[in-house]
C-alpha cells in the first residue's frame, strides 16, 4: 500500500517545502542531522541570517561541525529527541514576535518541533519545514490518545492499547501528530500485512 | 438585509468628527455584532443615493442600538457632509446589516491595536470585546494634534501619540517587543497601513498575523463608458459616481457588501478592454487585473471597456 499525498487545499499532510529565507528579527533553526544539509544550504543563499540564529541541532555528529562553522548567534546541541521539546520551550521563553522558524529533518521531528512551536504561540505562518531523512511519523491513537514516535509501518500497533492502527494521512497541528485509527473496526481480527511508509 | 432606523443623538465628538446613534423606531432590538463590524449607511440627498460603510463603535452585544462616529470629509463625495450637515435627530436612514471584514482573531495571545485619526473607530467595539474576554492588548493611536483626539470612550491604558507634541509613535520599537502569539490590526490611512504592514513583514511577523481595515471611499475620476454584454447596456460613468453606482442607477444588478474595495462581493469579469483599468481595489491579485475588476472603486480610462454584468 501507498499512501497517497493529495494536492488539493483540503490536504491535511503538512508540506514541505525547501527552506527559504524570510526577513526577521532573529530566526530559530532545528534540524536533526540529515536536515542539517538543509541548514547550510540556507546559510549559502542567505548568510546574513546567521548573527540573527539560534540553531538547535539534534543528536548531530559529523553535521554538527559544519554547522558550527556557520557561526551563529547561538548554538544548541541536544543528545536524544526526547530533550527536543524542554530545549525548545528554554529557547523560547523569552521569544518575540519577529521569529521565524526553520526546521529541517525527519517527518516526527518536523512534526514534534512545530507542536511546541505553536503552543508557545508562534503563528503557523512563522514556520517553515523541510523534510529531509526519514519519513517516519508521529502518530496519535485516536483511541487511546498514546503518541508513538517514529512509525515507520502501517498498520503499526498502538504501545498504549494494543490496536493495529491504520496510518492515517489526517494530521493535528494541535498535536503535530498523525492519527492512527483501528484498521480492523468492520472486520475484527483481519489486519493487512504492515508496509513500510513510503512517503 | 437593512432596516430602517431613527437618528436618535448627534453629538460632535471633536472638531471633525460627530457621533450618531441610531434605534429601532419601535424600540425593537438590533441584531448584535462582533467587534470590528462595519455597517453600511444609505443616504437619500437630494437625487443622489449615497452609501457609506461605518465601523460600529459601540458595545456589540449592546442591541439597543448602533453607535458609529463620521469624520467630515470635505474633499469626499458628500456622505460626511450630509451625515454632519443635514442628518437630524429624528430622521429615519437605512442601515444595512452590520458586516465583519476586522474582526479579532480569538486564538491571539495578544491583540496589538495601531489606529491613526478617526481609525480608531472599529477598535473601540474591538475593545468591549478584549476586555470581556480579559485578553491582553496594547493599543496605540496616532493623532497630529491634541484637539484631534475624540471624546470617545478610549480606554485609560490606550498610548496617544500626539505628532505636534513631537511624540511619535516608535513603530519599530512596538513591534520589537511582542510576545509570540501577538496579533497586530491596524486601521488608519492608506500610507499608514503600508506603513506598518511594511515594516512589521521586513521584522518578521507573518501574514497570519497581520490585519488591516481601511476604508476606500471610491476615487472620483474621468467620466467613462462601459458596455454590460449580458444586460445590453452602454453606460456612462460620471466623474463623481462609482461604476457599480452607475450599475445600480441603470438598473443592473450587482452583487456588494463593503463598497470600499476589500470583501471581493463585486468581483466582474472583463470581456474586452481597450485602455487601462484603475484598479483602487485590496481584493483582486496583480495576475488577475487583466481580466477582472471591482466596481465599487475602481475605474476606467481608454477606447472600450464591456464587463459581464
Ligand atoms: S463591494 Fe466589497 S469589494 Fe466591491
Amino acid at each position: 500500500m501507498t499512501i497517497s499525498v493529495p494536492d488539493t487545499v483540503f490536504a491535511s499532510r503538512p508540506r514541505h517545502a525547501p527552506l527559504q529565507a524570510r526577513p526577521c528579527a532573529s530566526a530559530l533553526m532545528i534540524a536533526d542531522e540529515a536536515g542539517s544539509a538543509a541548514l547550510l544550504s540556507l546559510a549559502k543563499l542567505a548568510p546574513e541570517l546567521m548573527p540573527r540564529s539560534t540553531i538547535l541541532i539534534c543528536s548531530g555528529s559529523d553535521a554538527t561541525a559544519a554547522i558550527r562553522d556557520l557561526q551563529p548567534a547561538r548554538l544548541v546541541e541536544i543528545g536524544a529527541r526526547t530533550e527536543l521539546p524542554a530545549a525548545l520551550r528554554g529557547l523560547l521563553a523569552e521569544a518575540r514576535m519577529g521569529l521565524q522558524a526553520y526546521i529541517a529533518g525527519a517527518e516526527d521531528l518536523i512534526d514534534q518541533a512545530v507542536a511546541v512551536l505553536q503552543t508557545a504561540g508562534l503563528p503557523p505562518g512563522a514556520i517553515q519545514t523541510e523534510r529531509r531523512g526519514s519519513p517516519a511519523r508521529r502518530m496519535q491513537c485516536v483511541h487511546c490518545k498514546a503518541i508513538t514516535e517514529g512509525v515507520t509501518s502501517d498498520p503499526y500497533c498502538c504501545p498504549g492499547c494494543s490496536r493495529s492502527l491504520y496510518v492515517r494521512d489526517h494530521f493535528s497541528r494541535r498535536l503535530g501528530a498523525y492519527q492512527g485509527v483501528c484498521v480492523d473496526a468492520e472486520t475484527p481480527g483481519i489486519v493487512p500485512e504492515a508496509q513500510e511508509i513510503s512517503q | 438585509m437593512t432596516q430602517v432606523l431613527r437618528l436618535t443623538q448627534k453629538q460632535p465628538v471633536s472638531p471633525r468628527i460627530t457621533r450618531f446613534r441610531f434605534e429601532h423606531p419601535e424600540g425593537r432590538s438590533l441584531p448584535v455584532f462582533s467587534g470590528g463590524a462595519h455597517v453600511m449607511v444609505t443616504m437619500r440627498d437630494g437625487e443622489v443615493l449615497r452609501r457609506n460603510a461605518y465601523s460600529l463603535i459601540s458595545d456589540p452585544q449592546d442591541s439597543s442600538g448602533y453607535e458609529i462616529a463620521v469624520q467630515r470629509e470635505d474633499q469626499g463625495r458628500g456622505g460626511s457632509n450630509f451625515l454632519h450637515e443635514k442628518a437630524q435627530p429624528g430622521m429615519m436612514l437605512q442601515i444595512g446589516a452590520p458586516v465583519n471584514l476586522f474582526g479579532l482573531n480569538l486564538t491571539a495571545r495578544k491583540h496589538l491595536m495601531i489606529a491613526g485619526g478617526v481609525g480608531i473607530t472599529p477598535f473601540l467595539s474591538q475593545l468591549h470585546e478584549v476586555v470581556r474576554l480579559h485578553a491582553p492588548f496594547e493599543l496605540h493611536l496616532a493623532i497630529r494634534s491634541r484637539n484631534e483626539l475624540p471624546a470617545l470612550a478610549i480606554p485609560d491604558a490606550a498610548q496617544v501619540h500626539v505628532s505636534d507634541e513631537g511624540s511619535r509613535m516608535n513603530l519599530t520599537e512596538i513591534l520589537s517587543t511582542q510576545p509570540l502569539g501577538t496579533h497586530l490590526y491596524v486601521c488608519g490611512s492608506a500610507r499608514m497601513i503600508e506603513g506598518v504592514l511594511t515594516e512589521a513583514s521586513a521584522l518578521g511577523w507573518p501574514k497570519d498575523a497581520l490585519h488591516s481595515e481601511e476604508f476606500l471611499a471610491p476615487a472620483p475620476g474621468v467620466p467613462f463608458e462601459v458596455n454590460c454584454a449580458r444586460s445590453d447596456k452602454t453606460l456612462t460613468v460620471g466623474a463623481h459616481q462609482s461604476l457599480l453606482e452607475a450599475l445600480e442607477a441603470a438598473g443592473i444588478d450587482t452583487p456588494w457588501l463593503c463598497r470600499g474595495g476589500a470583501c471581493g462581493q463585486c468581483e466582474t469579469d472583463i470581456l474586452a478592454c481597450d485602455g487601462e483599468i484603475e484598479h483602487h481595489d485590496h481584493w483582486l491579485d496583480p495576475a488577475e487585473h487583466c481580466s477582472k475588476i471591482m466596481p465599487c472603486v475602481s475605474r476606467f480610462r481608454g477606447a472600450l471597456l464591456t464587463i459581464d454584468r
